[in-house]
């Protein structure tokens, strides 16, 4: 009975959770003190990303200055955008807007300084990636980076674009 | 039967993801399985491990329906691997909650996360790889009455590993906070280039008082505990265009527990922080100073767990782990530092930025002791007194920590990166509670190169170097060099094999940490194994740390969100 019980179970949890979802009421920080909610990103009824990084995070730095290279040209050939969402704490939050500024980052950088946002999409680790449509649904999802993923992120966004 | 429960609660979690659809709600959330497979190895020091197999494992399940949400962790610990805490054994579902938001009100019952300011006074959080958890269980409440205006209050306990906390005497906590963003309530301010944030909280802990003696000058003394402990903190960010300023002042009444070593002394806290910024250049400054700020939920605690405040570790956060082998601690009981960094990029196309340009980065930080003068009479932090005077701008005798590196990071052509760092550190054992340590005085180099080979395919090599001429413990002696060789199939799969060699050890040959992995990705789900070699050592997180015993076999790692 209880490994009939087992089984159903992970059935139905592996069999009906990938609804497209939306992003969550979180309130937020943009890097400028600014407020502002997760459920309010938006790119003008096109389609963005959202980037999970820390300034302790290798790999992210990888991943968004590999997007920054081409995030102009970019932006001008399809419109997109990216929300670059920091889950550094108060231990080196304030080394955000330094490193952004610094390295000349395009993003909309924003601050989760007690990972609020980032348990509400359940990211494990970053980085973490997002695709969200024009209806504001999580269409696409990514975990880690390896050099070369920026492309299929700018794929997978105009391929949203097109929908 | 306890068993059967939670199944059925799963199977009833499982019915409500089926019937989102239905519903109209979301659900969302993540896994993590953490297997791990260690055998006896008396070169490393690793030590038998009884169960062969060790498992760590949690899920998240978050359902959102329009302004309500409610979730649940499962947990499973059969046994913890190595490491972790041997009370975080069992599984079982310490973390729920419901919760309800409107524009201007949101209530949580249950257990959930929450920060004050920096967290001086206040921070419930977790690093579920560091094994800490201190989220509240109880209720809280968020107001935003006006724009630009956010009250926050909190009650509750504090989760201690499997602990029943409501059937357990570990102290209730309160605390209130409010912050004004200015220029959010003031609408012609909205847009200006000077932005102000000031904000203010406060914290009580309530905690049943048992009988406690101290022995002063031969006698046995009982100690009047105060029941109720509070602290209140102030802070403000300040910004003006390309010039951030920012503060935050604590202060802690009475509180005499184990980690400061039952005194009366009352505790403080400042921190501060600016920074300049433009395109292109970055400076950056810290300081920082703590005077028996440990602010725990049960005054016998010592270690990780029932931290109600957090205070950050004000040195730089290495990824390296050479780099990292040396890391610092925020110590509690008293210390001042600063932090400086600097960040420049040179421009493409000028004579040092090349084709790409070239980003440099600096990095100082230096954490001292505070003073600290016995009182007339009594020795220096004597259970039972004031413990101490301390001169507020006296830098103490001791150097807890001092670091200063370099980086540059250069994409030389089209298809290789080059990342090139140095770092000088000194390490005081004191901060890990082993003052019979030597000072660690070490200069480490590190070369990181990426070479593309097209879209997909890229390998990145890794050289750490590490030169000490002294040794922390029995299993790190002298010199380290390491080596890395990781082979990248973007958006597929990993390769990767490193070697990390303690050569200065008189075992020499044999302290080698070799280490293979193997691992997959798809889209959310990062599977990883890695077979070999671990060094026993020091992780930490935010400045939180945590001892990993040494061990030899195999880890593997599965994550997944959906």
């Amino acid at each position: 009975m209880k490994r009939l019980i087992l089984i159903v179970t992970v059935l139905l949890w592996f069999g009906g959770v990938f609804g497209q979802q939306v992003l969550p009421n979180v309130s937020l920080k943009t890097v400028d003190g600014k407020a502002i909610n997760a459920n309010e990103f938006n790119n003008d009824g096109k389609p963005f990303a959202i980037c999970f990084w820390a300034t302790w995070c290798k790999p992210c730095l990888m991943e968004l200055s590999a997007i920054a290279e081409n995030y102009e040209q970019w932006q001008e050939d399809t419109g997109i955008k990216i929300y670059a969402v920091s889950i550094d704490d108060s231990r080196t939050q304030s080394k955000v807007q330094p490193l952004v500024s610094s390295s000349d980052w395009g993003f909309e950088v924003i601050l989760d300084v007690n990972s609020e946002l980032k348990r509400a999409l359940g990211v494990n680790n970053p980085p973490h990636t997002f695709v969200v449509n024009a209806k504001g649904e999580i269409v696409w999802q990514h975990v880690g980076y390896a050099p070369g993923d920026e492309e299929n992120l700018i794929e997978k966004l105009i391929e949203v674009s097109g929908e | 039967m306890r068993r059967l429960l939670l199944l059925l609660i799963m199977l009833v979690s499982g019915l409500v993801v089926q019937a989102q659809g239905i519903f109209g709600g979301k659900v969302t959330g993540n896994f993590q399985w953490d297997i791990q497979a260690s055998r006896e190895d008396s070169t490393i020091g690793a030590e038998k491990v009884d169960e062969k197999l060790l498992n760590n494992a949690f899920a998240n399940i978050n359902y959102v329906n329009g302004d309500f949400s409610a979730g649940m962790r499962f947990e499973a610990y059969l046994n913890p691997i190595l490491g972790f805490d041997s009370q975080y054994k069992g599984a079982g579902i310490p973390y729920r909650f419901a919760s309800y938001k409107k524009d201007y009100l949101e209530i949580t019952v249950g257990n959930y996360y929450e920060q004050f300011g920096n967290g001086l006074v206040f921070r419930a959080y977790e690093e579920r790889n560091l094994g800490l958890d201190n989220a509240m269980d109880g209720l809280r409440v968020v107001a935003r009455p006006l724009d630009g205006i956010s009250i926050k209050g909190i009650i509750g306990k504090q989760r201690y590993y499997w602990e029943d906390i409501w059937d357990s005497d570990n102290g209730l906590v309160r605390g209130l906070d409010a912050e004004v963003s200015l220029n959010d309530l003031v609408e012609s301010w909205k847009n200006s280039s000077t932005r102000m944030t000031i904000g203010g909280s406060f914290v009580s802990v309530y905690e049943q008082a048992k009988p406690k003696y101290v022995n002063i000058g031969g006698s046995d003394y009982r100690m009047s505990i105060p029941e109720n402990v509070g602290a209140a903190a102030f802070r403000f960010d300040f910004s003006h265009k390309s010039f951030f300023l920012s503060a935050e002042y604590a202060q802690k009444g009475q509180d005499p527990n184990a980690v400061n070593g039952f005194i009366y002394r009352k505790g403080n806290a400042l921190l501060l922080k600016t920074s300049y910024f433009i395109k292109g250049l970055a400076i950056a400054l810290e300081a920082k100073r703590i005077d028996n700020m440990s602010f725990k939920s049960k005054r016998d605690e010592t270690g990780n767990m029932l931290n109600v405040n957090y205070l950050p570790a004000i040195t730089r956060q290495h990824s390296y782990s050479l780099m990292a082998m040396y890391p610092y601690a925020t110590q509690l009981n008293g210390e001042m530092g600063i932090q400086a960094d600097v960040m420049y990029k040179f421009k493409k196309n000028t004579m040092l930025g090349g084709k790409y340009g070239t980003e440099v980065k600096f990095n100082y930080s230096r954490v001292h002791s505070i003073d600290k003068q016995p009182l007339e009479g009594y020795a220096l932090n004597q259970a039972g007194t004031e413990g101490y005077t301390s001169d507020f701008f006296k830098v103490g005798d001791e150097l807890y920590f001092e670091e200063v590196n370099f980086e540059i990071n250069k994409k030389l052509t089209n298809k290789f990166k080059l990342n090139l760092m140095y770092s000088y550190q000194s390490f005081n054992p004191v901060a890990f509670g082993h003052p019979e340590q030597q000072n660690i005085y070490a200069n480490i180099f590190v070369a990181d190169g990426l070479y593309k080979f097209n879209r997909k395919h890229s390998l990145r090599t890794e050289l750490q170097w590490l030169l000490t001429e002294q040794n922390y413990g029995e299993w790190a002696k002298g010199d380290w060099l390491q080596a890395t060789l990781e082979y990248n199939f973007a958006g597929k799969w990993f390769f990767a094999l490193s070697d990390q060699w303690n050569y200065g050890n008189e075992n020499g040959d044999r302290t080698h940490y070799y280490n293979v992995s193997l691992g997959s990705t798809y889209n959310t789900t990062r599977i990883s194994i890695s077979y070999g070699k671990q060094r026993d050592g020091i992780i930490c997180i935010g400045g939180v740390c945590r001892e990993v015993p040494a061990s030899n076999g195999l880890f593997m790692t599965i994550t997944s969100s959906f």
